[in-house]
């Protein structure tokens, strides 16, 4: 049955419909890929009685005639996602055991939906990584190795394991968030498609938080079109969230295929940085040329404040983590060290339950909000932000998207960059502008370096313009005819 | 504008992580070389320019002010550290 794994979501769901096989043979055969994958890390939790009582219940439903858009499609849900009853941790030791008696919204909408859980996903400790070496559980490895290599190679960060659960076929799609790039970096470091929508399209309630200006959940799968129908599921309004968009979700996958002709696609030159391996500067250039033969005219724009997107990230995202991680006190849920009295007791407890990277943005939000500092960082970095949109505004009075590479290199080597904190930070260069301006984004993979690993093209669009997004990374993944996959080491 | 092992310390009491002592020198250091490069934003001119507060150009929703959850102590608590009958149980507060 290890053939029902290679499947996409959308031929999963075709086979289903026409009775090929059942939710349970689907689902059972991706619970033994995970079995035999434990050595990639990419699950934290796996829940195959959960996930084969809900794939039952799908094979009960379709009999019955109401099956939904993704009844008894296996997924994977990052652990970063609340999921009643089933341990959820953010994969920090703060949250211990915690079990949630509540469901988040994103997964609450696949569920309805019909989709069977097969378990929870590694990732970044609180979705603070690039790397996933900040988890933990430890790292995930990389499904992919270079030609001849066995060196483990990270999945990017921080929706690591999303990614590499999706490139190693133990889930058909997986669920994910995008804080600074966390969805598009690590698809692209394991050629899956991800896409963060517009802030806004999916609701936070019962996501983690992490930095909530900035945090948005999308979906990591092995097409333009699994994606399509995962985020069409995913998102939605919700009451609970008040930055929740109340606004109807288009039929994504509608999308995929549309001609794309007469669409103008910008070209950012400040998105050409130096150090750039010359293959991610010829995939970009390969893109281009694919997107005009598919009939966009290309133009190119500048979005003059590009560089200083990381930089003010790392005063908001920061700063709103220290707040949104306050709540992690030892009262009330997660671990508790005892003290000799109260602030001992939370000291202890944050002391022994944050991991380094988390404690350092807590730290460095704690000081650039402190009294004395707050206007020469925080209200400096909101007014970057604001040129930062502005940038992006005035693109799009000429442009329909955008084009760029997704991350500045391929997968990496585990532990490269550990003891240098910026030059992991480097890795979201190309991906942290759309959060901070709020746009939709999505990587798409177009092609492989000389060592056979993958590389994404990352489109930008217009805030709610995700359908966009999904026609012209329709044409580049069939343009680019992306069906490499990795070599089954594990 | 420099981080020393002062305002580490501080900046650790503030956030209520006990820090090592072996870890507030390497800290200080770390916490420089992000904030030495952060301040390349100086380079922005941001005169006039009103801080960004929300990407979504929609009004924070208003509703009636009337209970819609509640009622479960049990739910409540089910992953408290220590609790007892409805209440969570913490270190004293008030000598």
């Amino acid at each position: 049955m290890s053939d029902l794994t290679r499947l996409t979501l959308k031929s999963a769901l075709e086979g289903l419909e026409s009775k090929a096989f059942s939710s349970v043979e689907l689902t059972r055969a991706h619970i033994e890929a995970v079995e035999q994958a434990r050595a990639l890390n990419a699950y934290v939790l796996e829940t195959p009685d959960k996930a084969l009582a809900m794939a039952q219940a799908s094979d009960a439903r379709r009999a019955q005639g109401e099956a939904g858009a993704l009844d008894g499609a296996p997924l994977g849900i990052k652990d970063l996602f609340c999921t009643e009853g089933v341990r959820s941790t953010a994969c920090s030791k703060i949250l211990g055991e915690f079990r949630p008696t509540y469901e988040s919204n994103v997964t609450a909408n696949l569920w309805r939906d019909g989709a069977v859980m097969l378990g929870k996903l590694n990732m970044d400790e609180f979705a603070m990584g690039s790397s996933n070496e900040t988890s933990a559980f430890g790292p995930v490895i990389n499904p992919w190795r270079g030609a001849g290599e066995t060196t483990p190679l990270t999945p990017g960060g921080s929706s690591g394991g999303s990614a590499a659960a999706v490139a190693a076929q133990l889930c058909l799609g997986a669920t994910a968030t995008d804080t600074g790039g966390s969805i598009r970096q690590p698809a692209a470091l394991t050629g899956t498609v991800g896409i963060k929508p517009t802030y806004g399209r999916c609701s936070r309630w019962g996501v983690v938080a992490f930095a909530s200006s900035l945090d948005q959940a999308g979906p990591i799968a092995r097409t333009v079109e699994d994606a399509a129908l995962l985020l069409t599921s995913m998102a939605g309004h919700d009451a609970r969230d008040s930055t929740s968009l109340d606004i109807a979700v288009p039929d994504f996958a509608s999308f995929v295929g549309k001609s794309v002709k007469g669409m103008r696609v910008g070209i950012p030159k400040e998105y050409r940085v130096e150090g750039m391996p010359a293959e991610i500067e010829q995939l970009w250039e390969q893109g281009i040329a694919w997107l005009k033969e598919a009939g966009c005219e290309i133009v190119e724009v500048s979005l003059p404040h590009t560089k200083y997107a990381l930089p003010a990230y790392y005063i908001v995202a920061p700063a709103e983590a220290s707040s949104n991680l306050a709540r992690y006190d030892g009262m009330r849920y997660g671990l508790r060290v005892d003290g000799a009295n109260l602030t001992e007791t939370y000291e202890q407890t944050r002391a022994a339950g944050f991991g380094e990277e988390v404690k350092r943005r807590i730290l460095i939000g704690t000081y650039v909000l402190s009294a004395g500092y707050y206007d020469a960082y925080y209200l400096k970095a909101q007014k970057v932000r604001q040129r930062i949109a502005d940038d992006f505004d005035q693109a799009f009075e000429k442009v329909d998207a955008l084009l760029t590479p997704t991350a500045p290199s391929a997968a990496f080597p585990l532990g490269e960059n550990a003891d240098d904190p910026v030059a992991m930070y480097l890795n979201d260069i190309f991906t942290v502008t759309v959060n901070l301006a709020g746009l939709p984004g999505m990587s798409v993979p177009a092609g492989v370096d000389a060592k056979g690993l993958p590389l994404g093209l990352q489109l930008i669009g217009r805030a709610l313009d995700e359908g966009s997004l999904f026609s012209l990374g329709g044409v580049i993944e069939q343009a680019a005819g992306f069906t490499a996959r990795p070599d089954r080491w594990w | 504008m420099a981080i020393d092992a002062a305002t580490v310390r501080k900046v650790a009491k503030l956030a209520r992580i006990a820090e090592p002592e072996e870890r507030i020198e390497p800290l200080a250091r770390e916490l420089n070389g992000i904030l030495t490069w952060i301040e390349m934003l100086n380079e922005v001119d941001t005169d006039g320019i009103e801080p960004m507060t929300s990407v979504v150009h929609q009004g924070l929703p208003m509703r009636e002010d009337v209970v819609t959850e509640g009622g479960d102590p049990a739910k409540v608590l089910a992953n408290a550290p220590k609790s007892a009958k409805d209440f969570f149980v913490v270190p004293k507060v008030v000598e």
